[in-house]
């Protein structure tokens, strides 16, 4: 049972989920360098924060062409699970394994804080330990976390019961307050917020540990 | 090879907010400049692209916008040839 987080150039949170999900909650990881195609033995892959490729064009945008993600949508099809993390999240999002699109913050301002979170679905792994409509307490730390998608595309989510995290208050001016969303089939979720730094007690809460620890359960 | 000159201009969607675009218009008033109604900021992408004939450079330009450039989510493109 292991757990690969990739590393991007640019990357700047790979380190952080690492010492969350092996360092707090004991469980096995792998680095996996961008370069890398091989994802034998991984039961879970995480796409870390930071700003991949320097987030030039957009966000994600050059990402989504590394060999790592070309194996990652085999993997994704096959029922493994996928985490998307901020910049992790808009990889995604500019890869296809999600709908929408991570835009500009409404205020323009980069925001570093904590906020409140609440569970919009526990119907994915993820999120089934805190249990529908628990509120969770996490950092968001992101200039572009706007979540934006098409109308016909937001039904669709609603439909799918795929918004699986809202913001209780806002900050970023997202569609439907949305912080998070699962794929339909539900093993991949994207969300701003960053679960990894909110694992270890010296750092402030734990409320991120149950999410991490689906990455195996 | 021949060679084709073309610019992509790559757009926020009308429905979605340009918040920089805000900034830069509230600017324009400290800078004195009135009657600003709308301003909203996209992407010039100048490209230079080695092609058999132009359909094929604009088949390949048209894919790059596509693909690349603009993400159809959010955004639209506009493709001109510069040097047809």
């Amino acid at each position: 049972m292991s757990i690969g987080v990739v590393v991007f150039p640019g990357s700047n949170c790979d380190r952080d989920v690492r010492w969350a999900a092996e360092g707090c909650l004991g469980m096995a990881t792998r680095c996996l360098w961008h370069e890398e195609t091989d994802l034998s033995g991984l039961d879970a892959v995480v796409l870390p924060g930071g700003f991949s490729y320097g987030d030039y064009l957009r966000c994600g945008a050059i990402a989504r062409f590394a060999p790592v993600l070309q194996s990652l949508l085999d993997f994704a099809d096959n029922g493994g699970r996928v985490l998307g993390i901020c910049n992790g999240f808009q990889v995604l999002t500019e890869l296809g394994l999600l709908p929408g699109a991570l835009t500009r913050n409404r205020d323009l301002h980069f925001i570093c804080e904590d906020t409140v979170l609440q569970v919009a679905s526990a119907r994915s792994p993820w999120l089934r330990a805190y249990g529908a409509k628990a509120y969770l307490n996490l950092p968001i730390a992101h200039g572009e976390g706007r979540f934006q998608c098409s109308g016909d595309t937001l039904k669709q989510l609603q439909d799918d019961d795929a918004i699986a995290l809202r913001y209780q208050n806002n900050p970023n001016g997202s569609i439907d307050d949305i912080a998070g969303i699962t794929n339909s089939a539900g093993n991949v979720l994207g969300l701003m917020p960053h679960p990894e730094r909110a694992c270890d007690p010296v750092t402030g809460g734990l409320d991120g540990r149950e999410l991490l620890q689906a990455l195996l359960n | 090879m021949p060679r084709f000159k073309a610019r992509v201009l790559v757009r926020l969607r009308p429905s979605v907010l340009d918040p920089a675009g805000e900034a830069a218009r509230s600017a324009a008033l400290r800078l004195g400049v009135d009657g600003v109604q709308s301003l909203r900021i996209g992407k010039a992408v100048d490209v230079q692209l080695e092609a058999p004939d132009e359909s094929e450079a604009r088949r390949r330009l048209e894919q790059l916008s596509d693909r690349l450039l603009a993400n159809p989510v959010i955004e639209d493109w506009t493709l001109e040839m510069l040097n047809s």
